[in-house]
């Protein structure tokens, strides 16, 4: 059995800085000087914050975030 | 003030100056959303079109090309300034680098930096009136806040607030019926940016006119007329409508001592809480021209008209938000457009979330019980929010 882990992802052109994911998970998302989103480092998200990382995805008012399941290595 | 004719059909005559829609819109939204057309016209104002879905104003929102902000309020006459209050009134691509100018000042890390002025400042306005054991929340609480904040942060003096509120009641209320109202504004502001303009050059300060003087738009900068225009918006987009959002927040807490002690025992709960009065509550319905004939979930929409773009009423359809209808602060999937969707989120959207919870968090810890003890006037058009908020305590 692999185990998979969760990626989150901001695309790029649907965020307009609501800043909804950085209020709700700040170690997983961070904020360029315009205020506009991204995922911090490799995007990859610690098994303890699996359920903020879909509540940031399941928050933003643009859905401009993706949390999808990856295999190690990918 | 102008005699509004009772609405008889809400799908096709709707007027949201109609006093039904002021005391209580909530309603008015469910039956047009739940009929044959969700999105309902008038033949008022020229002609407007109301999108009631979630799904609707979000397609609306994001059509910039056939839906243009340069009118974002619906008025019965415009006034032919051309000045505008860019970015807000400004379609792409004259848009984005207006925008940008603006978002720095507005990042969580800036605004964090209001916080404990923002604290101080509420702990001050409730020393005024907490030994009364009653006050007008709206009036001496929810109003102050924002006025506060924004006019430190432009650089303006907060002993001109009666001057703001009062030319922010024209331009927003007054002046959809009445055009003199909405010139007299323009010619007012425009005179008093002015001078804060010139002194600054002599001597600038740490605010956002000096900021704005200072500040390159593609390499230029920025021309007189504009910086006046981006003042305008700031502060009359920076005041009524927090004011609102804290006015309608208190007013639910008044009614239900529930939520109250629940956000009292649980304070890790009010960022949740917030975001839900901002859906439950929100107080801002911007307008849009139609300038494509276009169609929307089957509607045609024709240019030439006006479409009133109702993040409230988006905000209640309960095919985005179960139970839209009731108020749960630990409501925890929420993707409200309170502060709009698409190029046009409002740009002070973390100063607003701030001073909302603030001026929550600091009323709470020093007045835990409270009640409603009179009747509630609530503002119209564009801007909805209690104008007068009896409340007793103690």
């Amino acid at each position: 059995m692999t185990t998979s882990r969760l990626k989150v992802r901001v695309v790029a052109d649907r965020c307009q800085g609501h800043n909804r994911c950085r209020l709700i998970a700040p170690t997983l998302f961070e904020l360029d000087e315009h205020g506009y989103a991204r995922a911090k480092g490799d995007g990859l998200v610690p098994p303890e914050l699996v359920d903020k990382a879909r509540l940031a995805a399941s928050n933003c008012p643009e859905y401009a975030i993706e949390a999808v399941p990856v295999q190690p290595g990918q | 003030m102008r005699e509004i004719k009772p609405v008889a059909d809400w799908t096709t005559d709707w007027d949201h100056l109609d006093p039904r829609w002021r005391d209580n819109p909530y309603p008015i939204w469910d039956e047009i959303r739940g009929g044959k057309c969700p999105i309902a016209h008038t033949g008022r104002y020229n002609g407007a079109y109301l999108p009631t879905r979630y799904k609707d104003v979000r397609a609306i929102a994001n059509d910039t090309n056939s839906f243009s902000s340069r009118r974002v309020v619906l008025r019965e006459t415009y006034p032919e300034t051309g000045t505008g209050a860019p970015p807000i009134t400004s379609d792409p691509p004259e848009h984005k680098p207006f925008k940008q100018l603006l978002l720095p000042a507005f990042t969580p890390d800036a605004i964090d930096r209001l916080v404990p002025g923002t604290r101080a400042s509420c702990n001050e306005l409730i020393d005024r009136f907490i030994a009364k054991g009653r006050c007008d929340a709206a009036q001496d609480y929810a109003r102050l806040i924002p006025i506060r904040v924004i006019a430190k942060m432009i650089g303006i003096p907060e002993s001109d607030s009666d001057l703001f509120v009062h030319w922010i009641h024209l331009a927003l209320e007054v002046g959809i019926t009445d055009p003199a109202a909405m010139e007299k504004v323009e010619k007012e502001m425009g005179a008093y940016f002015l001078g804060h303009i010139a002194e600054r050059r002599a001597a600038p300060k740490d605010d956002l006119i000096s900021y704005l003087i200072g500040a390159k738009l593609e390499h230029r900068a920025l021309a007189e007329i504009d910086i006046i225009g981006v003042l305008r918006l700031l502060l009359v987009a920076g005041i009524d409508t927090t004011w609102s959002a804290i006015g309608a927040s208190l007013w639910h807490l008044a009614k239900t001592p529930a939520d109250r002690d629940r956000l009292i025992a649980q304070p890790a709960l009010m960022p949740t809480a917030v975001e839900e009065f901002l859906r439950a509550f929100s107080p801002v319905t911007m307008a849009r021209e139609v300038v494509k004939d276009t169609v929307v979930n089957g509607c045609p929409i024709k240019a030439g008209n006006m479409l009133l773009l109702s993040f409230p009423a988006a905000n209640r359809d309960p095919e985005v938000f179960p139970d839209a209808d009731k108020v749960v602060i630990d409501r925890d999937q929420n993707r409200h457009s309170a502060f709009g969707l698409g190029i046009h989120r409002c740009v002070g959207s973390n100063l607003a979330r701030m001073e909302i919870t603030v001026a929550l968090e600091e009323w709470l810890k020093r007045i835990p019980k409270f009640r409603l003890v009179g009747d509630v006037a609530w503002s119209e058009g564009t801007v909805r929010g209690p104008r007068k908020l009896p409340i007793a305590f103690g």
